[in-house]
């Protein structure tokens, strides 16, 4: 959850639309009709030039909505002919992420700028701190050759009148292993190479331009088959919607599905796992272990860190787990799993025992078109509850605090806490794997998104009551069973 | 004077559409008006089967007024403005 309120309520309201409009019973004419419906002739125009524009931006995320590449999209192909292209598709795509590039336009390169503010002073600090020879006076005042800048900002800090200023490209920015970039046509895209799905980018493009492709699509689609459709909900799933999560399981099936498995049971699996696995580890003499629950840590180390590897716990992660429970008691049904996060679609992709994945906010927006009221709703029963620690695996630090309790010995646990994948901590990661030594510590949790997975992209609630809503419903489990 | 009284919707709709950010009110309001502004969640308020339908959610209501779109800011703004402040 950011503070982007207008975008993401956008996008919201077009995955409504879009659900409603397979719900109806012209889902290509609905679909085509969706810009027109949220921007009718003589609305005032929002954000944009025109409402023109509006809606073929609107047409634009819709195709994302859909599932498809709003890149390859050539402005000829209809809303309605992707609506039956998605009927009939039988694949889903690896590829995540899609940027809508015609929001890239009104966002400026990452350069570094002397503004108007510059006084042409005779001292001409940022001059002489510049190690690249990039400035020169011109009519008295500082210029920098773009040519020969490396933006290391030393002629910032050095301006004693704060003339020169970082223009950011926020998504540039945002991503920490460099996978978004403005190109010199100006607008920006993924390269998948690089790319570790945490979805920062989606979250800090104030334009709202990088979007998920979903697969709300290809999920209804199996919910209207003849075939049982089970959904599994991450842990952090606490607190992100009204009610409890026993509400919450009648409302997933009052859409739908057969059945509701709670993640956290398989969270219970590799606490365990990861505790023993910790213990002989510790016994064999290594210096430090990090867990590997994580998508996006876990795609981090597969394309960025791979000499952390040896220090990387062998234990799968909560999804991998219930997925495997999930496949055994239903071998026939089709299996989706309820995301914090866009990292995890990319392990759904991975792990042939999951079929779709969905997130928080495609879940609300299936509620929205629903009219499910969580609230007036029924409890229904898990048939395996989770431990405490298990459904505390959503929030920063409850990963390790799973670890420590599921063994006898607590206090042989030292942890030390990743919050948050960025340039800074992936390099103190990299220090760890090149030392082999992590500095009073034994156990490093690491987690992609600050506060984890209550931060990740496509959460609903605001961190700080997501993680109350969840202390308060923990508090009433059991605790994890020792190994 | 009469307290002005803070309906904050719950329904799924609200939540979902922006309604849980505003979850940060149970501790703004209190601090900021005291007893003067009693707060309360309430279930579907029903303005979202209205005209806008989901599209202008979350709504509070801040006694009659109703506070489309609604942010924190927003709800601020009306209290004060039937506070006369």
């Amino acid at each position: 959850m950011n503070n982007m309120g207008q975008v993401i309520h956008l996008k919201k309201e077009i995955l409504v639309r879009i659900i409603k409009a397979f719900l109806s019973d012209d889902f290509e004419r609905q679909a085509r009709l969706i810009p027109y419906d949220m921007r009718p002739k003589g609305m005032e125009v929002p954000y944009r030039c025109c409402v023109y524009k509006e809606r073929a931006i609107i047409k634009d995320r819709t195709i994302a909505g859909l599932g498809f590449p709003i890149e390859e999209d050539d402005e000829t192909v209809s809303l309605s002919d992707y609506a039956k292209q998605a009927m009939e598709r039988t694949q889903i795509s690896d590829k995540n992420l899609t940027v809508l590039q015609t929001a890239c336009k009104g966002c400026s390169t990452n350069r570094i700028y002397v503004t108007d503010l510059c006084q042409g002073c005779v001292a001409r600090p940022c001059q002489s701190t510049c190690k690249f020879g990039a400035i020169s006076i011109i009519n008295g005042r500082s210029v920098i050759d773009d040519s020969k800048c490396k933006k290391c900002q030393m002629c910032i800090n050095a301006c004693p009148y704060n003339a020169i200023v970082k223009i950011s490209v926020p998504c540039e920015d945002s991503c920490p292993v460099g996978a978004i970039k403005k190109d010199e046509t100006g607008f920006a895209s993924i390269d998948y190479d690089k790319c570790i799905n945490c979805g920062r980018c989606t979250a800090a493009c104030p334009f709202g331009a990088v979007h998920e492709r979903s697969q709300i699509i290809d999920i209804l689609k199996a919910i209207k088959s003849d075939k049982k459709v089970i959904a599994m909900v991450a842990p952090s799933i606490i607190g992100q919607f009204p009610g409890n999560i026993y509400q919450l399981k009648t409302a997933i099936i009052n859409t739908g599905f057969d059945d509701v498995y709670e993640v956290a049971q398989g969270a219970d699996v590799t606490a365990n796992t990861e505790a023993k696995e910790f213990t002989e580890r510790m016994e064999e003499g290594q210096n430090f272990m990090t867990t590997s629950c994580c998508a996006g840590y876990n795609q981090l180390i597969k394309k960025h860190l791979p000499e952390i590897k040896p220090f990387v716990s062998d234990t799968k992660t909560p999804l991998f787990y219930t997925a495997e429970i999930v496949r055994k008691e239903h071998p026939d049904a089709i299996t989706v799993f309820v995301s914090p996060c866009v990292a995890k679609r990319a392990e759904g992709f991975d792990n042939p025992n999951v079929d779709f994945v969905m997130n928080y906010e495609e879940l609300g927006a299936l509620f929205v078109a629903k009219k499910i009221q969580i609230l007036d709703l029924d409890e229904g029963k898990y048939t395996v509850e989770a431990s405490k620690q298990a459904r505390n695996f959503g929030y920063s630090g409850g990963v390790a605090e799973s670890v420590k309790k599921s063994l006898k010995d607590e206090d042989s646990v030292k942890p030390c806490i990743i919050n948050g994948l960025n340039k800074d901590s992936i390099k103190q990661l990299k220090k760890y794997a090149a030392s082999g030594v992590c500095e009073g510590c034994n156990l490093v949790e690491v987690m992609c998104c600050e506060g984890g997975c209550i931060g990740g992209n496509a959460t609903i609630n605001n961190q700080k009551t997501a993680k109350k809503l969840i202390d308060n419903f923990t508090q009433n489990s059991e605790d994890i069973s020792k190994i | 004077m009469a307290k002005v009284e803070v309906k904050v919707c719950l329904g799924t709709t609200c939540f979902v559409m922006g309604g849980s950010n505003l979850q940060e009110l149970n501790e703004i309001i209190p601090q900021k008006y005291g007893d003067k502004v009693e707060l309360n969640a309430a279930n579907c308020l029903g303005l979202c089967s209205i005209n806008w339908e989901y599209s202008k959610a979350p709504y509070v209501k801040v006694n009659e007024a109703v506070v489309s779109e609604a942010t924190v800011e927003k709800v601020l703004e009306e209290i004060d403005k039937q506070l006369g402040n």
